[in-house]
């Protein structure tokens, strides 16, 4: 698993995603920083966190979209499948590198803290808070584009595909309101990304949704692992 | 150290490989040949656990490829048809990665200095992959696949692609090689497993349908007594080709003739095909005598690897099973040429009667 990680990591790095990745979110970040916390006078970040849901959700396919497939493409998945490693050693290797890069993305709210330290009382509870809601956040969305990568051998087929299915899952809610039955209505409300990703920005520190959020990741993990198992038994 | 029994792959209702066995003994160079499309590839991915069989064994080193994967996997170097590589990294990077991957114990700068300098890659280890050209990017697929030292070494067509001076190179490179490992390699050109191999397996459509050395493989499907004679004739025109297929026709013991290609002017090659353990050579002399004509030239023909595998593969006969086939059926009509070194074949009737899968 490490020399995949140390791979992935190189090649975000070399392929200049990560530079795309990073700017990005941080530019983003960065005008949500600025209108919704310092241009509105206040030390209170959920308002930024809120915003920057959608960001992740369009940013993380990014991330993912080549991990599987590029390698599908090139046929370097041959190499990978016949070397002495198994499938979990290999998804989670790229996983958890995509997850890194997410994560040094994610904590330029720390360098926000610290702007917002000169000008008044950081709310430290709050804001640790949503860091790792975040954190939670992408840890399963990077899990799902994963997956999406696993099923195709074009990039931009990946990104778009995992882009549309975070999109879907963000959509939840909405649908959730139109739906007339009560425990179908129940039921999806229950597996809403948003209402859950929400919830923590608004201080509320949820255990279910961590679990929510971490099983969401395992059992997306584990589809991408069936799925490479699969294609060698076809 | 491999051993493969009754493998099967199929895909849907195409049956990819069907019922291969055999076995590979330590320091042995297995070669696999057979025409594009006949299994090879498929073969070879299932030997190093890339894709599953259907159904079958394979064993590498005592150790099941699907039972302990893992292990098996520890223990074979594998080169696929497309070297896996990451065009953007450095040859050394690369190396370095899979050195992490094979989770190898041996002297990390030692054995990848060893590993290029066998491959003759120390110049470029710098260089992007990317950047290389395809003799290089081979070589470097083949310089991954040594890494950690394996014992046994599975090399899809390791030469396909590179240029004369390479294919030397690297065919003397698995060659000693093959001193201290298992060595399969597959190719469709034929020159090649003849110079490199010690053992051969001819595939076609999915089955075995030959296996041994070359001169086993030779003795097995030429039981025949042929020759190629050029005759001479004294009126030096076509009427000396009839008369003299009538001719040799009548010599006891012969059981086909077929005059081929105007050689020198007006004289012709003639093949000759006698009863087994009969030996018509003198026959065949007297006859001329008699008659005025001049031998030019009389060869025996031993069928060469080329041969057998054409036989093979464009006459759909498995040698040993159908013998009475082999006799009743004229020999295919062949066009042969050579490009690029290999050898390409067309037949000329397209009477493929397997039944199949076209």
């Amino acid at each position: 698993m490490g020399a995949i990680y140390r791979r992935e990591m190189n090649a975000f790095f070399i392929s200049g995603v990560a530079y795309v990745f990073l700017t990005v979110f941080f530019l983003l970040s960065g005008i949500f920083f600025f209108n919704g916390v310092v241009g509105a006078g206040t030390t209170e970040t959920s308002s930024m966190f809120g915003s920057m849901f959608i960001i992740v959700l369009f940013l993380i396919p990014i991330l993912t979209m080549r991990l599987l497939s590029e390698e599908k493409k090139n046929r370097t998945d041959q190499g990978l499948l016949t070397a002495p490693v198994g499938l979990w050693s290999i998804v989670l290797g790229k996983y958890f590198a995509a997850l890194t890069l997410f994560v040094i993305a994610e904590s330029i709210v720390f360098v926000y803290s610290i702007i917002l330290a000169y000008l008044g009382n950081v709310i430290w509870s709050t804001l640790l808070g949503n860091y790792f809601a975040m954190l939670f956040l992408g840890a399963a969305f990077i899990a799902v584009g994963l997956f999406v990568s696993s099923l195709t051998e074009n990039q931009m087929a990946s990104a778009i595909a995992s882009m549309l299915a975070l999109f879907v899952l963000y959509l939840f809610d909405s649908f959730a309101n139109n739906v007339s039955s009560e425990i179908i209505k129940k039921l999806m409300a229950s597996v809403s990304f948003y209402s859950r990703y929400v919830e923590f920005t608004q201080g509320v520190f949820n255990l279910s949704s961590i679990v929510f959020f971490l099983s969401t990741a395992f059992l997306f993990n584990f589809f991408t692992v069936r799925v490479l198992d699969k294609r060698r038994w076809g | 150290m491999i051993e493969v029994k009754n493998l099967t792959k199929r895909y849907g209702d195409k049956q990819a490989v069907n019922n291969i066995s055999f076995k590979v003994e330590k320091g042995e160079i297995l070669g696999f040949l057979g025409p594009n499309g006949a299994g090879k590839s498929t073969t070879m991915n299932m030997l190093t656990g890339y894709i599953s069989s259907t159904s079958g064994q394979i064993l590498i080193n005592g150790v099941d490829i699907l039972e302990d994967p893992k292990k098996a996997k520890s223990y074979i170097g594998y080169l696929p048809e497309i070297p896996p590589l990451y065009a953007d990294m450095t040859v050394d990077s690369y190396l370095g990665f899979m050195y992490d991957l094979k989770k190898c114990k041996l002297p990390r700068k030692a054995h990848l200095k060893e590993v290029c300098d066998l491959c003759k890659i120390s110049a470029v280890r710098g260089r992007i992959i990317r950047n290389l050209s395809k003799g290089y990017k081979q070589r470097v697929g083949l310089a991954q696949a040594l890494i950690n030292n394996p014992p046994v070494l599975i090399l899809d067509e390791p030469t396909v692609g590179l240029d004369p001076n390479q294919i030397i190179e690297i065919r003397t490179l698995i060659k000693k090689l093959g001193k201290n490992h298992t060595v399969i390699l597959s190719s469709h050109i034929l020159p090649e497993i003849q110079a490199v191999c010690d053992k051969i397996i001819i595939i076609n459509k999915g089955v075995v349908a030959a296996d041994g050395t070359a001169d086993e493989i030779a003795k097995n499907i030429t039981n025949e007594h042929k020759m190629t004679l050029r005759i001479e004739g004294t009126t030096h025109t076509a009427n000396d080709k009839q008369e003299i297929v009538d001719a040799l026709k009548k010599i006891e013991g012969v059981k086909y003739v077929r005059a081929d290609m105007e050689r020198e002017r007006g004289i012709y090659d003639y093949d000759v095909e006698a009863h087994e353990n009969v030996d018509i050579r003198r026959a065949v002399n007297n006859l001329c005598r008699e008659k005025g004509w001049n031998i030019l030239m009389l060869q025996l023909s031993n069928l060469t690897l080329e041969d057998i595998f054409l036989k093979i593969t464009m006459g759909d006969i498995v040698p040993g099973r159908d013998k009475a086939d082999i006799v009743e059926k004229p020999a295919p009509k062949i066009e042969l040429s050579v490009k690029d070194g290999e050898l390409v074949a067309n037949a000329d009737d397209a009477s493929d009667n397997n039944g199949g899968d076209k």
